[in-house]
């Protein structure tokens, strides 16, 4: 990180008080517009922004209603990678200089129906930044299972009842699968940390080539939640070990957080009513999973 | 301004009058968003060390540096109330809206 | 000096590209396009052409990307075909809604299933609806003469519009003609850098394809539609003003061939022209009156020529490389609407054939024309008929 030294921390105090992001219809309380507004103030006012169909596009064009005060444009589901490569490559093309190309999409438009563009994007290492705001299911559509809805996740396509659990299926690795394409950087956050959020944004900016950020962003709407613990909850997602900090930067995997002791799980999936049907057997094999998860990174990335 | 402000919509009256193609000027707002809030938050200045833990995680960005005190926007405050949960000092009530 | 050298379909649509000066170039291979975005990788390589190539990694990443590099003010270019063209449906429509002025050549080739790498016209006829402007190139010099006419005519400000060139698979792209090679400075003269304000730029920050609620929507659609009207006067003002600087007039929305005395005509589309072409002189020689209507653009429609044309003739033959299942032939719907709004009495008959590259043969052709030349159909009320047919069907 040597070369990062010199970039000047941003903090509360210094951070630009312009509000790039504003007046949009997200839900009160909604973790994707907060993870959007900092990663904004942080990227500045000379910031193309492309956006899929998705919750953060739905709530911020809205004829006349425009709540980005920079460029920002929303994109085909699929292809919000490839637009803003094309963004990047057009206006490199006309010799526009000192700008960031930044992408925001959630947990479906990335790990899914995105994915093949975004791989591309990263293959190319064109020069943009792509934010992963997950909210672990299709929030936007009214809460469908994606491919980062965790397992014993209630969603309306995974209902959960005398037969099933919620969601069978365990969150995808997405945040290795992106590093395994030798991104030049990688990163998860989480709203829960908006100083590391921001600190991995700034770092983000100034890297030439293609980068990526996967942040943890609560839904209250989706998950069942009060308004007022969005910034709490997603903290506790990591505290209790089933998110985590980390980045991933030439070649190296780096723990950012490596807690001695895990918050409660129990406790975190019971304060939410996606998971407020698990059993306690659920809760086990959720638990198991983490354990294992974190026995692994441990190994392989202190 | 630091941030985007309402400003006065005239709705086309010529098909003219419309955006060549689905484009308008960025941070365009025509609508604000407090008729959302059924509660408001209200800073204690004297308990509040401003800190900016709130102006960090409001989800809106309605909560501003107003001199050496903290500031709300109250035409976009959906009144979610993470402000008022994440204040170290407990320096910001969530005050029920007069309907 | 024009140079003339010989070359394939493919090849002179990279060199009208290369001379349009595009800024950004995103495409997928797929045959028979490929050979297009090879010439303009070797050109951008050695440096005659100063662009941006993307190696994206599908045809629907390939129109996001030129859409992108178009809403920041970047001329673009992609070319696609068949299988390829369809994945890009979703962006087609996004990118004539956004009014983002993007170019594409499109290798006509059949559609799956069966698999079938040889030309048709059923991939950009099934996407008539998408919003572009659809041309259809009779030969190689054409495919180069109007990649060139696209940027402008696409650009315009009052049409904003994506246009699509469409050349026959190996018909066209494939097949080697002597084609001119128009000069740079000319054609920078004819098409000037692209500049529009339906841009993201920093001195004026838009926020770009919102959503648009029922009150609105419907006005955005007609201006769209607009748009697409303007584009016939903008189209006709190119080919003159390029006739003007290059010698070559392709007429306007459609080419007449020898028809003003026809009794009988063919509407064709794309490289089948040629042939009829040369059956027309052939039976025009023994004394038989037909001729040709060469549709150029089937969007915007050339309606008022079709019906123009149609007062002159007694009978007209439409040849569809293509087939609506359960109706008939799209260019033949789409004459025949025109020839309904006119309440014409006109003789019509729509064959299909030249599917999935099968060849349509001269006599194939003057069969056609001497069934119209009859005054009435072989079979009475059969206004539909696969041509050519190897084997015997149930009648």
């Amino acid at each position: 990180m040597s070369n990062m030294l010199d970039i000047k921390k941003i903090t509360p105090k210094n951070i630009t008080d312009k509000e790039l992001f504003y007046g949009h219809k997200a839900c009160a309380g909604c973790g994707g517009s907060l993870a959007v507004r900092l990663a904004l103030k942080v990227l500045g006012e000379r910031t193309y922004a492309a956006l899929p169909a998705g919750c953060m596009s739905a709530v911020g064009f809205i004829y006349p209603q425009m709540a980005f005060k920079n460029n920002a444009i929303i994109t085909p589901f699929p292809g919000v990678a490839s637009m803003a490569s094309g963004i990047e490559a057009g206006a490199k093309a006309l010799g526009i200089e000192d700008y960031k190309t930044v992408a925001f999409a959630g947990d479906g438009g990335t790990a899914d129906i995105g994915f093949q563009a975004l791989s591309g994007m990263i293959d190319r290492d064109d020069n943009v930044l792509y934010i992963c705001y997950d909210n672990e299911a299709y929030m936007n559509t009214g809460i469908q299972k994606s491919g980062l809805t965790p397992f014993g996740t209630k969603t309306t396509t995974t209902p959960a009842g005398k037969n099933l659990p919620g969601s069978i299926t365990h969150k995808k690795n997405l945040f290795e699968i992106i590093a395994a394409h030798d991104i030049k950087y990688a990163a998860t956050a989480s709203i829960g940390y908006p100083q590391d959020f921001i600190n991995k944004v700034n770092k983000a900016k100034h890297i030439k080539g293609a980068t990526f950020i996967h942040v943890y962003a609560s839904c209250p709407t989706g998950w069942g939640t009060p308004t007022h613990t969005s910034v709490e909850i997603a903290k506790e997602a990591v505290d209790c070990g089933l998110f985590y900090l980390a980045e991933y930067e030439n070649g190296e995997f780096k723990l950012n957080k490596n807690p001695k002791e895990f918050a409660s799980a129990a406790e975190y999936l019971k304060k939410q009513g996606r998971f407020k049907h698990m059993t306690e057997e659920n809760i086990n094999e959720v638990v198991a999973q983490r354990d294992m998860k974190w026995e692994r990174m441990r190994r392989k990335w202190l | 301004m630091n941030k985007p402000q309402k400003k006065d919509f005239i709705k086309p009256k010529h098909i003219n009058d419309y955006p060549v193609g689905p484009q308008f000027e960025a941070g365009h707002l025509a609508d604000i968003n407090a008729g959302w809030r059924t509660v408001r938050p209200v800073v204690d200045h004297e308990a509040c060390i401003f800190c900016l833990r709130c102006y960090i995680v409001c989800p809106d960005g309605t909560i501003f540096k107003d001199g050496d005190k903290i500031g709300i926007d109250y035409d976009y405050c959906k009144g979610c109330g993470v402000c008022a949960h994440e204040c170290p000092k407990d320096a910001i009530s969530m005050i029920k809206e007069e309907l | 000096m024009e140079q003339n050298i010989f070359i394939s379909g493919d090849e002179a649509v990279a060199h009208g590209v290369r001379l349009s000066r595009p800024n950004v170039i995103a495409a997928y291979p797929i045959t028979p396009q490929t050979i297009t975005v090879e010439r303009l990788s070797d050109m951008v390589e050695c440096g005659d052409l100063k662009a941006e190539y993307m190696h994206v990694e599908s045809e629907h990443s390939a129109i996001c990307a030129t859409m992108g590099a178009s809403a920041v003010g970047a001329r673009t270019f992609t070319a696609s075909s068949s299988q390829g063209l369809l994945y890009m449906t979703e962006g087609l429509h996004y990118c004539s809604g956004g009014r983002y002025p993007v170019v594409m050549m499109n290798a006509n080739r059949s559609v799956a299933l069966p698999w079938s790498i040889y030309g048709d016209h059923r991939d950009s006829l099934s996407l008539l609806d998408c919003g572009w402007i659809q041309v259809y190139v009779e030969d190689a010099q054409e495919a180069l003469d109007m990649t060139i006419q696209a940027f402008k005519i696409a650009e315009h400000k009052d049409v904003l519009t994506p246009m699509m060139v469409n050349l026959d698979g190996f018909i066209l792209t494939h097949t080697y003609e002597m084609v001119s090679i128009p000069e740079q400075d000319k054609v920078d003269a004819f098409l000037p850098p692209f500049q529009t304000e339906n841009k993201m730029c920093f001195e004026n920050p838009k926020n770009m394809a919102f959503s648009s609620q029922p009150d609105d929507n419907t006005e955005f659609k007609y201006q769209q539609n607009e748009a697409m009207f303007n584009a016939v006067k903008v189209l006709k003002q190119t080919n003159k003003e390029f006739a003007q600087s290059f010698g070559r007039d392709y007429g306007d929305m459609v080419e007449e061939y020898r028809c003003d005395d026809a009794d009988a005509i063919l509407v064709t589309l794309g490289s089948v022209t040629g042939t009829v072409r040369v059956v027309v002189d052939k039976m025009r020689a023994e004394g038989k009156k037909v001729g040709l209507l060469k549709i150029r653009y089937m969007r915007p429609f050339p309606e008022k020529e079709i019906i123009a044309t149609a007062k002159k003739v007694k009978a007209i033959g439409v040849i569809d490389k293509d087939i609506s299942f359960g109706y008939e032939g799209t260019v033949f719907t789409n004459v025949n609407s025109a020839l309904a709004k006119a309440n014409s009495t006109v003789l019509k008959k729509n064959y299909i054939g030249g599917l999935g590259g099968r060849d349509i043969t001269k006599n194939e052709i003057e069969n056609m024309f001497n069934e119209l030349l009859t005054g009435k159909l072989k079979k009475d009320g059969e206004h539909v008929e696969f041509f050519n047919l190897k084997v015997a069907i149930d009648e």
